[in-house]
């Protein structure tokens, strides 16, 4: 079995969508109160929730053709993406602990596919 | 820590809360995997379905819809957490639902377990350790 280009690109816009998806949903949930318009009107976590879902259906598609070893790290590249986001948006320091976790969280999901095969 | 980076936090988080919240995020993985197992069972009808029948076939196929519900259940956990956390701790977090994922696979699908899953298996946990014990300290 071989992976299709198409699945790999599809996995691959599905995890840098996810993490986008992130920034929105810590951004509205700091501005969510005990009024519940604060919920109902807000857009941050209605975007967050779409790109959600956008990867979601890209997720499905992608990996329905294609073997996990090429396709697992793709999708841990979001965990990446999010370290860069959080810094640009949140100015969450990159520590050397993240830097460690997320490459341990690389290397383990690759070994995962790698493993699949 | 460069004064600079906290200067944008509305207020100065809880060492309690941020414990919390990465608790959270990590027990609600098992959601993930729940909510994965369900999809896997719904997502083999679809592999030849384009974009729109997949759309569909969310709404129409009972065990997608439920995996679905179980991640907007994940989703609403999730904001919550990201309120007293740091997303970059946070979001990685997530990773451990491969471990349960696997597990399913391997007691549900019958997959196979091989010395090199089991190896990805112990250095997700690993790195998930490091994030969750190292990271809720907010330094270096």
């Amino acid at each position: 079995m071989t992976t299709p280009i198409s699945s790999m690109v599809l996995v691959l816009i599905g995890s840098v969508i996810g993490s986008i998806g992130a920034i929105f949903l810590k951004s509205g949930a700091h501005a969510v109160n005990r009024r519940w318009t604060s919920i109902a009107f807000n857009w941050r976590l209605a975007v967050g929730i779409g790109t959600y879902l956008v990867s979601s259906v890209l997720f499905v598609k992608g990996m329905s053709n294609g073997e996990l070893s090429v396709l697992f790290p793709l999708v841990s590249l979001g965990y990446v993406c999010t370290l860069a986001w959080s810094r640009l948006f949140f100015h969450e320091p990159i520590t050397k602990v993240k830097l460690a976790g997320v490459g341990l969280i690389l290397i383990g999901i690759t070994c995962l596919g790698l493993g699949g095969r | 820590m460069n004064p600079a980076a906290t200067s944008s936090e509305p207020h100065v988080i809880d060492p309690a809360k941020r414990r919390l919240a990465i608790f959270i995020v990590l027990a609600c993985t098992l959601l993930v995997a729940w909510a994965q197992y369900l999809i896997k069972l719904g997502a083999n009808r679809l592999s030849h379905a384009g974009l729109m029948a997949t759309l569909i076939g969310i709404f129409a196929i009972p065990q997608l819809f439920a995996g679905y519900c179980l991640y907007g259940l994940f989703t609403v956990m999730f904001i919550y957490a990201l309120r007293n956390g740091e997303l970059s701790i946070l979001y990685p977090l997530i990773a451990l639902s491969y471990v349960w994922v696997t597990i399913t696979g391997v007691m549900a699908f019958h997959e196979g377990m091989n010395p090199l899953k089991l190896a990805g298996l112990a250095v997700i946990v690993a790195g998930v350790a490091v994030l969750g014990l190292g990271g809720g300290g907010g330094g270096e």
